[in-house]
């Protein structure tokens, strides 16, 4: 397997880290450790959920965006954004108030992502048709939930649906439609605005895909900050065309139960990754009756729920709903002009293979991690069970493997410590002097000026 | 490298877990997932039985470079005629059992399925052991 890189949007700020654990003991995958007082991500456990950003007390934890100047370059200047976009704005703002103000940014066409969704429906039908074998099968619409299939449940990576996402979908759309208007390809920017760091991780290093079509992506937060500032309360210029094929079912599709209504006669939804990783657990050991398809998303309520949002999960959600009822369901474009375009866009959203990264292997060797395995366990016995996290691992078990591995000494447990220091086998300061290196020089001094000494939220 | 589990007769909220904590040690072995599928089918079946026939039982994993052997050792009624009870769809599970959705009988038939070796040694009023080996 060629060990390509995988690029990771997530950074620590290493001048507002606190050292705190909150990431940590929160990481589906336990990629994070505290080393120097700072926390570090494991990039290749990594799926990019996001876990560790909300967890964050000081805000230290955060993604690296696209600069919006990059935008100037092209003649055709193409905002993509989900639909999720539109509702996690304020009511008294129409649909019209907002369009207007994401051009007045900088954009000269603005499209949804989820148009023409039928392209994509049907697309993903077409797959389910051909490969009856590997049921139930699974949505790849969510990057966090690919990649943790990759890397925890590599058995079940034959049930990913190889078909593209929306935002491809919508890019490949915007293509067609400006080149009817006598753009070229190189005149043409696509900029997608994601409501998530995964999707951001996804377009710069894509799954199943050789490169991304988009050419730059937007923080939705960001962009959410520069609308607020310049949204007009007036009535704004009706541009509803860019929005023509938008249906119900496009509209709907980020949100829970979005795809799983629209395939297979046993389906199921289910959001937040914590209850995806219980449920793909059970799917693995069989333990699941006969279903036909699995929509699995990591945030709770979906992509309502994405990291890089800025409203309240439920309040988005039911704007969504509300605005859905007054579009028109996809099958009424059945027989539409835009029919020419169905087969070159979905050839298009056809993905390469996805292959497993089993990254909890403790060794490439068996007979290695075999004796790392039995190493850990020794270990154990004399760890206190107590998971606080001040080793700087999130659990003991962690610390246990990280030691077996050459990670992480005895000497990092806390508790440990101390029984020596009562057996006589260390002395008070050379104890003290290990936890100072684990978490840093003079961190336990009384300060009232320290780092973290105000996080309010936690 | 060794586990043991214990299982309560009758706790099937718990059926599950072991199978589910060999999962992770064969996965950090790096075992092939479909190896490790074969392995997890049977001990959960094995995890089921107890749960659902016996009044408890002890499960002992020895995990070795080439192999990983299982022993599931049950309190339980025995079972009076093995050959019968390898018998797809043949199954004594009661009533409040099937509810429950187990009990199809087909227990120990997909344990045979997916392992390289089985074991079953019972005594009627005892209690049965069942030896599961599969190589890797």
């Amino acid at each position: 397997m060629p060990a390509t890189p995988i690029y990771h949007a997530l950074k620590v700020d290493a001048r507002k880290c606190i050292g705190c654990t909150h990431c940590m003991q929160v990481c589906p995958t336990e990629a994070i450790r505290v080393r120097n007082g700072l926390a570090a991500i494991q990039q290749k456990r990594c799926v990019d959920c996001g876990n560790c950003m909300r967890a964050c007390p000081a805000h230290a934890i955060y993604v690296e965006q696209d600069d919006l100047d990059k935008i100037k370059a092209f003649k055709y200047r193409v905002v993509l954004f989900p639909s999720v976009m539109i509702g996690q704005f304020p009511e008294k703002y129409t649909e019209d108030q907002i369009y207007d103000a994401v051009l007045k940014v900088g954009f000269t066409h603005v499209f949804e992502v989820e148009q023409p969704i039928g392209f994509l429906k049907d697309s993903i039908r077409e797959y389910r048709r051909r490969n009856k074998k590997h049921k139930p099968h699974i949505s790849t619409f969510c990057p966090s939930v690919v990649r943790l299939i990759q890397l925890r449940y590599p058995s079940l990576i034959d049930h990913l649906i190889l078909r593209k996402a929306p935002h491809d979908l919508g890019a490949h759309f915007a293509i067609e439609q400006l080149k009817k208007q006598g753009a070229t390809e190189d005149e043409i920017g696509l900029f997608y605005v994601t409501p998530c760091i995964a999707k951001m991780t996804s377009v710069k290093s894509p799954l199943g895909e050789k490169e991304s079509i988009v050419d730059g992506i937007i923080n939705m937060n960001e962009l959410y900050n520069r609308v607020m500032k310049i949204i007009s309360t007036k009535e704004a210029p009706d541009i509803s065309d860019q929005r023509e094929m938008l249906t119900r079912d496009g509209i709907l599709w980020s949100l829970t139960r979005g795809e799983a209504k629209h395939f297979g006669e046993r389906s199921m939804a289910i959001d937040g990754i914590h209850n995806v990783i219980k449920f793909l657990e059970r799917l693995e050991n069989e333990e699941v009756p006969e279903l036909d398809f699995l929509e699995l998303r990591a945030c709770d309520q979906s992509c309502a729920g994405g990291n890089l949002m800025s409203g309240n999960r439920f309040l988005t959600v039911e704007r969504l709903e509300n605005r859905a009822k007054r579009y028109p369901p996809a099958f009424k474009f059945k027989d539409h002009p835009v029919q020419q375009d169905a087969s070159s866009i979905k050839q298009k959203l056809v993905a390469d293979k996805i292959q497993p990264k089993p990254v909890f292997q403790l060794d490439e060797d068996r007979e290695r991690a075999l004796e790392k395995m039995n190493k850990a366990q020794r270990i154990i016995c004399f760890l206190p069970g107590i998971d606080c996290g001040s080793c700087g691992a999130p659990n003991c078990q962690a610390l246990a493997e990280d030691m077996a591995c050459g990670q992480a000494k005895m000497s990092d447990c806390i508790f440990l410590q101390q029984l020596w220091q009562d057996e006589h086998k260390i002395s008070t300061s050379k104890a003290l002097q290990n936890v100072e290196r684990k978490w840093g020089k003079d961190r336990f001094k009384a300060d009232c000026n320290k780092r973290g000494k105000r996080n309010e939220g936690f | 490298m060794e586990l043991s589990f214990s299982i309560q007769g009758g706790d099937f909220t718990r059926a599950g877990h072991a199978s589910s904590e060999v999962k992770k040690k064969l996965k950090q072995l790096g075992i092939d997932a479909k190896c490790i599928k074969s392995i997890v089918i049977a001990l959960y079946e094995a995890e089921v039985n107890v749960v659902a026939h016996a009044w408890s039982g002890d499960i002992r994993v020895e995990i070795d470079k080439d192999k990983i052997q299982t022993k599931i050792t049950d309190k339980g009624p025995g079972i009076p005629d093995i050959g019968l009870a390898m018998q797809e769809g043949y199954s004594t599970a009661s009533k409040k059992v099937r509810e429950m959705g187990f009990g199809a009988g087909m227990g120990l038939s997909n344990m045979k399925k997916n392992t390289d070796v089985l074991n079953i040694e019972s005594v009627v009023g005892e209690g049965t052991t069942v030896t599961m080996i599969n190589y890797f």
